[in-house]
């Protein structure tokens, strides 16, 4: 900015409002072009621009928060390798490191830097989640980083507009589905380029020949809107611990949310180690989470960025299980991350009660199904070969004076897929989706009811299933006294117990049962109004036993 | 259109805009629509109407109607009492949904109601495979057991939706014939014949909000015809429909859904003419109201399309929040931003506008009747743009003092400026909203806004156009002549038309040309059907279009087969052209694969050519000047003010000006030029300095 002088507040307002439109527009580009199940229908992407310093000024709203600041600091990780004095038009960076990026092998990370008349001005990153990047494949199973696909450290994809050709080779060479995974890395470096394209048209529509006042006034003025929010809320320290089922043993979550005067800080002491297995959680994915819930209560309506990510310090012991360390497996950490907001909802509720709901089920339980050989079958024998992902959920927590949501996710912010498409595409028929009685936890405000799926091959061959499931063992609690929501299954319909975690077999001629957990209950039973008690058990939500027996009601 | 006089009737939330279209000349008229019968404003209405053109109903050629009663139902929750039947395990999935919440950060939000509750959603065993083959045959016995449950419920509409009924109807039509049987009075819908498209909950939302407004309109349009009758009507009355074209009372009957949102799209076939009168080839249909601001791109004079569409949004505006239906529509970007729509100061201290509205009660602090929130159109009056004392053609005296109030204590003094500036912030922040989302909503149609003609109708459109046109890269905008009945004056320029479309899901690598062809021809036979009710004669244009999408994607993007033969090679090519366009380049070696097939066929109708005559310019009389504030400077300047009427064909001026009408004034800000044209269009050029 030439003249700072000349630049009105309104002028201000609206460059910021058009920024976060050039996020917006970067990030749909992505979602609308990209093939895997969760960036397209999850839109499990994340797209934002960034000042020369590394700061983020604006991030795209996109499906799922567990981008939120895991790019963000990816972008200043990159610029410790890459300087930006030594950037070049036309260069492209990516990564999938899980601990520099965003948690996973799965997820890309590609930074591009943004010229204006021969001199750079910004830096554009999104990330997307792939459809494969080789390993063990979508399942909590790896036991080591190298178990879980293809580790692409800090790297160049192009220079000055050439590609990496050489590391295009190698990422086809290990993927399962090649042609879509180039196809998304190449939706990757098109998004960026709208966002710089538009970032360009608007700077010479405002006349500005850098970023400098407009990141200045974005960060400082969401900063202080940050310190106004935290500084309503009482101070001092609430903790709280939540257990959950774990792989090979229980795990224990605890938070220490401390708020300060302009900080809210949250620390995951006394939280257990890590897991031989893959729910293995890197900070930075701990942050997403821990950030977005906070959030959620405290500032929902504050856009991300720099100034805003900074109120909420996360941090937490190196070995445990939400700061998992290299080379631990770490393919399925949402396992644990999706459980961050429950968590600290527990320790806010003690420093401002009657604001977070109660426990939810929080962890998707998304069907991922396959047939092939080695997995389901030798050979021939495996039958039709598939691999497809429907995004499901149970229960959310009842809230302060709501019932809580049936078959919603939170804090994830998927989209189902229909029934009819994944039929369309496979062999597999869905005989039963419906919600499940009795499963949300009884309390005055009811908890979201699960849902019950059942599964079956048209074929004469056995389809597998990569369970990653939460909430089998150790139930959503309720809050103030309402009831835990029910807990989850696996089965067959025959009455086979499966496991929750890792690949399961379902053999020819059988029904996979899933049946998903409840939301818990808020505040005591007794005080929900019967009337509310009587429409549950006229709409089947509740048994008449379950009214008899939870609420007095029959 | 060949019919001399005809009439046509929009009913809105608030007005019923008449207009009688004589060979010589236009009559129209605005009345408030009677809620509790809208049928007797338009008669009434129309009684008046045509007397004052001096003939009996009996002269009309033809009627054409849009209503926005089957919106209105759907929204008020005031449609029949509704029963499903459905696949059994599948009830809940109207409940379900898409299992997502719309809004991210907001723990508080709740998905709207179902139409049909879940007592009333009933499961009947049976299932058919995504091939259509049977996998459990229909148990006809359970479904004679649910006979007795629809009769005991009382139950006025039925939707019947089952699993895989877009490949084979069989069992939705079985089922349909044995409740018919038993109950023959009820009005049934089928999931296959309203929406025949894969995808559970969207099609079955779509015929449960068939089967709910069905009843009561049908009895509407009953009463309408009879009411048009009693005054002398012959004609045929014909429904303007969502999608642009219009159809006979039997078709509205039976799918009434796609009524919905028709007199926008009325809106925006006013803008079409108005294109191709001007020979606009890229042109943007900005209708702004009250509550909402509409957009829509139109190329080489087609407004673009859409097969989805959300009816009563309940929260905000928020993609997700209202009930889905696929039918054919108009593609529209609704914006929560109107004159009604209100400014505040949010937790950033920024200026924030719209959605909320303080709609017609109380209204905008300047109405002065109780409303004390500022709005847009108050600080339209604060920046001296709209004339307090002639307001709505002087009908509703508008108070200054009380917008100035309401501008400076909601955001002035909140952010130390005066009120002049803090009205110019509103106005700047709404017209950078709707920017944006035209901006994104030509990015998510591979197209751009910059460049296109801007066609600006509706109460607060010309007040706001001229800076909107400046935001996205434009140099043209167009006002119609009376401008605030536009949407009723499109319905006389809309064709008898009807699309059908049919999920036939197909890889390129497997595709049998001749299986298209009879697919499409069972199309053409149901959509011919339907159009040679109205059209008994004579030729049809058709247009054919495929949902394609590369295996493994989700979405599907429309790809116009008109002109292409339906071979793989054929298919391949026009797809990789239009996904090209949409996203800048192709994907090689991926199997490509088609979903929907749709296929629309129209009374062909010529649209109007540019009227080459061309008038001498002349210069115009202000008849006062008026202190105003430009939003882009924030100057105070001193601008002629015109009243449209004096304005004649072949006018020039330069702006800053203002030019008053009864329903609106069009603001012309420094840089620009005006043009009155012919027709008597206002033509606003410029604006780059």
């Amino acid at each position: 900015m030439s003249d700072r002088r000349n630049i009105s507040e309104i002028d201000v307002q609206i460059m910021w409002n058009r920024l976060l439109s050039v996020v917006e527009e970067q990030g749909q580009t992505l979602v609308r072009t990209a093939f895997s199940t969760s960036a397209r229908e999850a839109g499990d992407i994340s797209a934002g621009v960034f000042d020369l310093q590394g700061r983020m000024l604006a991030q795209a709203v996109t499906g799922t928060p567990g981008h939120i600041n895991t790019m963000a600091a990816s972008v200043g990780h990159f610029l410790e390798v890459f300087p930006v004095a030594d950037m070049r038009e036309g260069d492209v960076y990516i990564t999938n490191d899980p601990w520099k990026g965003t948690g996973h092998l799965y997820d890309l990370v590609v930074v591009s830097p943004t010229f204006m008349d021969g001199h750079i001005v910004a830096l554009f990153a999104c990330t997307s989640h792939l459809v494969d990047m080789g390993g063990v494949g979508q399942t909590p199973e790896g036991r080591q980083i190298w178990h879980e696909g293809l580790f692409i450290p800090l790297l160049r994809l192009a220079r000055a507009g050439v590609m990496n050709e050489d590391l295009l080779s190698m990422i086809r060479a290990n993927v399962r589905e090649p042609v879509q995974v180039i196809g998304d890395v190449y939706a990757l470096i098109a998004c960026n380029d709208i966002g710089s394209r538009r970032l360009v048209s608007m700077m010479r529509e405002f006349g500005m020949s850098d970023l400098d006042m407009l990141a200045e006034e974005i960060i400082t003025r969401s900063r202080r809107a940050m310190t106004e929010a935290i500084g309503k809320l009482p101070k001092g320290t609430w903790t709280n611990s939540m257990r959950v089922d774990g792989y090979e043993a229980p795990v224990d979550l605890v938070a220490s949310v401390t708020i300060g005067e302009d900080t809210i800080h949250v620390d995951y002491t006394g939280t257990s180690g890590m897991s031989t297995y893959a729910i293995n959680c890197p900070l930075c994915y701990t942050e997403a989470y821990t950030t977005f819930g906070v959030n959620c209560v405290v500032a929902p309506t504050i856009p991300n960025n720099a100034g805003t990510l900074a109120a909420v310090k996360v941090t937490a012991p190196p070995g445990t299980i939400v700061s998992a360390t290299y080379p631990a497996a770490v393919y399925a950490r949402s396992s644990i991350g999706h459980m961050m907001p429950d968590v600290v909802y527990g320790a806010l509720e003690q420093a401002i009660p009657g604001r977070v709901p109660a426990e939810g089920t929080s962890n998707l339980w998304s069907l991922k199904m396959v047939a092939g050989h080695g997995l389901t079958g030798v050979g021939d024998k495996a039958g039709t070969q598939f691999m497809v992902m429907s995004f499901h959920s149970g229960g959310a927590g009842a809230r302060p004076n709501q019932d809580g949501l049936s078959a919603t996710p939170f804090p994830s912010g998927v989209r189902n897929v229909p029934v009819e498409a994944t039929e369309a595409i496979t062999p597999l028929v869905i005989w039963r989706k419906e919600l499940r009685q009795d499963s949300g936890g009884a309390g005055k405000y009811r908890g979201g009811l699960g849902q019950i799926m059942e599964v079956s091959s048209r074929e004469d061959a056995a389809f597998g299933l990569f369970a990653g499931f939460e909430r089998v063992k150790f139930p959503a609690r309720g809050r103030n006294g309402g009831g835990a929501g029910q807990r989850g299954g696996v089965s067959l319909t025959s009455g086979v117990e499966l496991k929750p975690k890792g690949l399961q077999v379902v053999p020819p001629g059988e029904r996979l049962l899933i049946e998903m957990p409840g939301g818990g209950g808020m505040g005591p039973a007794s005080e929900r109004d019967p009337q509310a008690v009587r429409r549950d058990v006229r709409l089947g939500y509740l048994s008449a036993e379950a009214a008899k027996r939870d609420y007095g009601v029959g | 259109m060949t019919a001399r006089t005809r009439l046509a009737v929009d009913i809105g939330g608030t007005f019923t805009d008449l207009v009688l279209s004589l060979p010589e000349r236009t009559l129209s008229a605005k009345l408030l629509t009677t809620h509790d019968a809208p049928d007797s404003a338009v008669i009434a209405g129309a009684r008046t109407i045509l007397a004052e053109a001096g003939i009996d109903g009996s002269v009309l050629d033809l009627v054409v109607h849009g209503t926005t009663l089957a919106t209105n139902a759907l929204i008020e929750r005031k449609g029949a009492r509704t029963a499903l039947i459905t696949t059994a395990g599948f009830r809940d999935s109207l409940e379900i949904a898409y299992e997502h919440r719309f809004e991210q950060y907001d723990l508080y939000m709740e998905r709207p109601t179902p139409l049909v509750e879940r007592d009333l959603r009933l499961e009947v065993p049976e299932r058919l495979a995504a091939d259509g083959s049977v996998l459990l045959a229909l148990d006809e016995a359970a479904l004679l057991r649910l006979v007795d449950v629809l009769k005991a419920e009382r139950i006025e509409a039925l939707a019947i939706s089952f699993l895989h009924a877009y490949v084979n109807p069989a069992h939705e039509e079985r089922a349909r014939d044995i409740i018919a049987a038993a109950l023959p009075n009820l009005a049934i819908t089928l999931s296959s014949e309203v929406c025949r498209e894969i995808r559970e909950y969207e099609r079955t939302s779509t015929t449960v909000a068939n089967a709910y407004v069905l009843p009561l309109m049908a009895s509407y349009l009953g009463r309408m015809r009879d009411g048009l009758a009693g005054i002398g009507v012959r004609c045929p009355l014909l429904l303007m429909m969502s999608s642009g074209g219009i159809c006979t009372v039997e078709t509205a009957t039976r799918f009434p859904v796609r009524l919905v949102e028709s007199g926008p799209a009325g809106g925006v076939i006013l803008a079409r003419r108005i294109a191709a009168l001007g020979g606009y080839d890229r042109a943007l249909s900005f209708d702004m109201g009250g509550t909402t601001a509409k957009i829509t791109l139109i190329d080489d004079y087609t407004p673009q399309q859409s097969r989805h569409f959300e009816v009563a949004r309940a929260y905000r505006f928020a993609k997700g929040s209202g009930i889905p239906v696929r039918i054919p529509v108009i593609d529209m970007v609704e914006i929560g931003a109107g004159g009604g729509s209100i400014g505040r100061v949010d937790q950033l201290r920024r200026i924030a506008v719209g959605p909320d509205s303080a709609g017609s009660d109380p209204g905008p602090a300047c109405y002065g009747r109780g409303g004390i929130a500022p709005t847009v159109t108050d600080a339209d009056v604060v920046l001296g743009r709209i004339d307090p004392s002639s307001f709505a053609g002087g009908k509703i005296a508008l108070h200054a003092d009380r917008a100035r109030d309401a501008v400076l204590s909601d955001i002035g003094s909140k952010l130390d400026m005066p009120a002049e500036e803090a009205a110019r912030g509103i106005v700047e922040i709404v017209d950078e909203t709707m920017a944006s989302a035209a901006r994104v909503h030509a990015v998510e149609n591979g197209k751009d806004t910059a460049g296109r003609t801007l066609i600006a109708f509706g109460g607060a459109a010309p007040l706001h156009a001229a800076r909107l046109a400046q935001k996205l890269g434009i140099r043209r905008i167009v006002i119609p002549v009376d401008a605030g009945v536009g949407s009723a004056h499109g319905f006389l320029d809309a064709p008898i038309a009807y699309e059908v479309a049919r999920t036939f899901l197909v890889r390129l690598s497997v595709l049998n040309a001749d299986m298209i062809e009879d697919l499409f021809s069972d199309m053409r036979a149901e959509a011919d059907a339907v159009v040679r009710l109205g059209v008994p004669q004579g030729a049809l244009s058709e247009r054919r279009t495929a949902f394609m999408r590369y295996k493994g994607q989700g979405h599907e993007i429309a790809v116009s087969l008109d002109g292409a033969a339906l071979d793989a090679a054929a298919l391949r090519a026009v797809f990789e052209t239009t996904y090209a366009q949409l996203f800048g380049r192709i994907i090689p070696g991926l199997e490509i694969e088609v979903v929907t097939w749709t296929l629309a066929l129209s009374q062909p109708h010529a649209l109007p050519t540019a009227d080459p005559r061309v008038v001498g310019a002349t210069q115009a009389v202000a008849h006062e000047h008026r202190a105003m504030i430009e939003s882009v400077s924030g100057a105070s300047i001193h601008a002629p003010v015109y009243a449209r009427a004096s304005l004649t064909p072949g006018t020039e001026l330069n702006g800053p000006a203002a030019i008053t009408e009864d329903g609106t004034t069009t603001i012309v800000p420094t840089g620009f030029t005006v043009r009155i044209a012919y027709g008597g269009e206002i033509i606003i050029e410029g604006g780059f300095a």
